[in-house]
């Protein structure tokens, strides 16, 4: 390791690390100070007259009588009813990842294991399904939905998001299974099992970590949607972002956006804690298309 | 693998795809080429001790029993797409017999609201996706010549802005901008004008929500190409180090040749996902500034009448613009896959 190909002056460590450092507080710097400002009021979040008193919270001693408050949080979760958005995410993404799983591995290991042409051409078709933007099917939903009374329900949506969702977790699914060897469930279909039997005493123990990184990004995206949740959801059944973003037009009056930036820093939270565990299925699941190429 | 059991493994998948894609982009064009239907209009006269007078009133019955029989509206064929909220041909005919030189027909196109919001969603594509690349680029080989200590934490705060919900995202860069939060009394300061604001300049809008962009998706492009730094051939390295090459020209002539492939698989998924900015437009309140083709679809769709064949044809004329945009994708894709299938 220590050849002279990498070994590095000590100006070129310094420019790397002083960069490096830059663009970790662009990074990381935007999401600490909405979290600190968040425990504040509004005049000290938005500070007109000293952009210090964010750091110091002289309003927010002011009105409340502590340096820091949980009005924000409690405006958001009580008055407004968060609690219930939070609810109805979870609903969403528990069943979205569910069903996606369900028949992406299915869908997946046939079309990895399948050599004939079909095949291919289910892939290519999910390819140019993954690359159309979600909103322009939203205009084909309404009508039908409006007219079989299917509109605003949890359940459509979770529907069609899984089937948005499916294109990505087949072609994901599908490399993985493709790393797995064909001997495997070859060799137990010799030994008398259906490939349904090979599929599932087989296949299926051995395909968890696949499985799991394509799971974290079925449930980003079902926790992360905003327009096709926004379109087809009734208000009292809004998820987190809807409700998050109709803060911001209804609550613009004084004191209430700290109920949106307390609404921010709730649905950042368990991003972050999904960041902590899963950081190393994150970033071979980013990789896993691009490497092979 | 039989037939019959591929058929049964990839059904579920396949009717989901089908009823909820495939079928809604058929529906999304057979609406696009209907209209609202007009409102009845019933003659009724009045008369009065001093005379008759004639007046017009919309008759509701008629035109809901109407609503009610023919729920897509009455076909118009391709009139909504030559309106002069979508291609608005006779708009652009007239502009350009009376637009004195180029610069003036280009104002008159950017009144249009569509060629508005296409002109919008290519600059940002176009400038977008080079930029992520070479910040992606930077980033990774900034990690790789750093001590390991600062490689985990690195990588772990990098994930946070591509992870995050977009809407908030934008949210929370949007708030410090504000003419009254953190960066916005910075960039006053620097700027020394304090009336500067972000949100009243259409040129400041689309640099922040460009920097929103490169923000966002950086770290995609990072995580990408830090993976592949660590399989660049150290004979190579070692071979050009020998043959006296500088650390530039190292770069330039053995790591960049090994990522190539990488930039390519990097570049059209960002153009694909660039495409469709939506959600920064949302929350940073920029609609009277920039305008994308997403947005603008999500703009005729949302409030109490919902616009669902202008909507629809906004939709089909976008859906043309990403299967331009994708052609290459698709070949190579192609190219690909058929000599093993």
């Amino acid at each position: 390791m220590s050849s002279k190909a990498t070994a590095r002056p000590p100006s070129v460590l310094l420019l790397a690390t002083v960069f490096l450092v830059i663009w970790l507080i662009m990074a990381a710097f935007p999401f600490l100070w909405t979290l600190w400002g968040s425990l504040k009021v509004e005049g000290d979040f938005f500070s007109k007259a000293d952009w210090m008193n964010s750091l110091r919270g002289t309003l927010t001693i002011v009105e409340t009588g502590g340096s820091f408050t949980g009005d924000g949080y409690y405006g958001a979760w009580v008055q407004e009813e968060f609690w219930r958005a939070a609810l109805n995410t979870i609903i969403v993404c528990i069943f979205v990842v569910t069903i996606s799983l369900t028949c992406g591995t299915l869908g997946g290991y046939a079309l990895a294991r399948s050599g004939f042409r079909y095949a291919f051409w289910f892939l290519f078709f999910a390819l140019i399904f993954r690359a159309m933007p979600p909103i322009t099917l939203v205009s084909g939903y309404l009508l039908p939905f409006f007219e079989w009374n299917l509109w605003g329900h949890l359940s459509t949506t979770i529907i069609v998001l899984v089937a948005i969702n499916q294109p990505f977790t087949l072609w994901m699914l599908h490399s993985f299974f493709k790393n797995i060897p064909q001997d495997l469930d070859e060799s137990a279909m010799v030994d008398g099992c259906t490939r349904f039997q090979a599929f599932r005493h087989v296949i299926i123990p051995v395909m968890w970590p696949g499985v799991i990184t394509t799971g974290l990004f079925s449930f980003l995206l079902a926790y992360n949607d905003f327009a096709v949740s926004a379109m087809l959801l009734s208000k009292e059944n809004q998820t987190m972002v809807p409700k998050l973003a109709s803060f911001l037009g209804t609550t613009q009056t004084k004191g209430n956006v700290m109920f949106a930036v307390a609404a921010v820093v709730s649905v950042t939270a368990p991003l972050f804690v999904m960041i902590v565990f899963f950081q190393r299925q994150i970033v071979s699941g980013l990789t896993a298309g691009a490497v092979k190429g | 693998m039989k037939h019959s059991a591929f058929f049964w493994f990839v059904l579920p998948s396949a009717v989901l795809m089908l009823l909820f894609i495939a079928l809604p982009i058929v529906s999304v064009v057979t609406q696009s080429m209907y209209a609202a239907h007009e409102q009845v209009v019933v003659t009724v006269e009045s008369c009065g001790p001093f005379g008759c007078t004639e007046s017009t009133a919309v008759d509701q019955e008629a035109t809901q029993a109407l609503q009610d029989e023919e729920p897509l509206g009455r076909f118009v064929g391709s009139e909504i797409y030559t309106d002069r909220n979508h291609l608005a041909v006779g708009e652009i005919g007239t502009a350009w017999v009376n637009a004195d030189g180029l610069p003036d027909f280009g104002r008159a196109l950017m009144n249009l609201p569509f060629y508005n919001a296409l002109a919008f969603t290519l600059a940002y594509t176009f400038i977008v996706t080079p930029l992520t690349i070479i910040a992606g680029f930077l980033i990774a080989i900034a990690v790789n010549s750093v001590a390991k200590a600062l490689k985990g934490p690195t990588i772990f705060f990098s994930l946070l802005p591509m992870i995050v919900t977009p809407l908030v995202g934008a949210l929370i860069l949007f708030w410090m901008v504000d003419a009254r939060g953190v960066l916005g009394t910075a960039l006053q300061w620097l700027a020394d004008d304090p009336s500067l604001s972000v949100k009243a300049d259409t040129t400041l809008m689309w640099i922040m929500l460009m920097v929103y962009g490169v923000w966002s998706s950086a770290p995609f492009a990072f995580v990408v190409f830090y993976a592949g730094l660590q399989t660049v051939n150290q004979d190579t390295m070692e071979a050009a180090v020998i043959d006296g090459a500088s650390r530039v020209e190292r770069i330039r002539y053995v790591v960049i040749p090994h990522l190539m492939p990488l930039t390519t698989f990097v570049a059209l998924i960002q153009l694909m996902d660039n495409f469709r900015v939506f959600e920064p437009i949302v929350s940073f309140q920029a609609q009277a500034h920039a305008f994308s083709l997403s947005y603008a679809i999500f703009n005729d769709l949302q409030g109490e009448t919902r616009l669902l064949s202008s909507a629809a044809a906004t939709s089909v004329l976008t859906i043309i613009g990403v299967a331009i945009l994708l052609s290459p994708v698709l070949v190579r894709t192609y190219r690909d896959f058929s000599p093993r299938t």
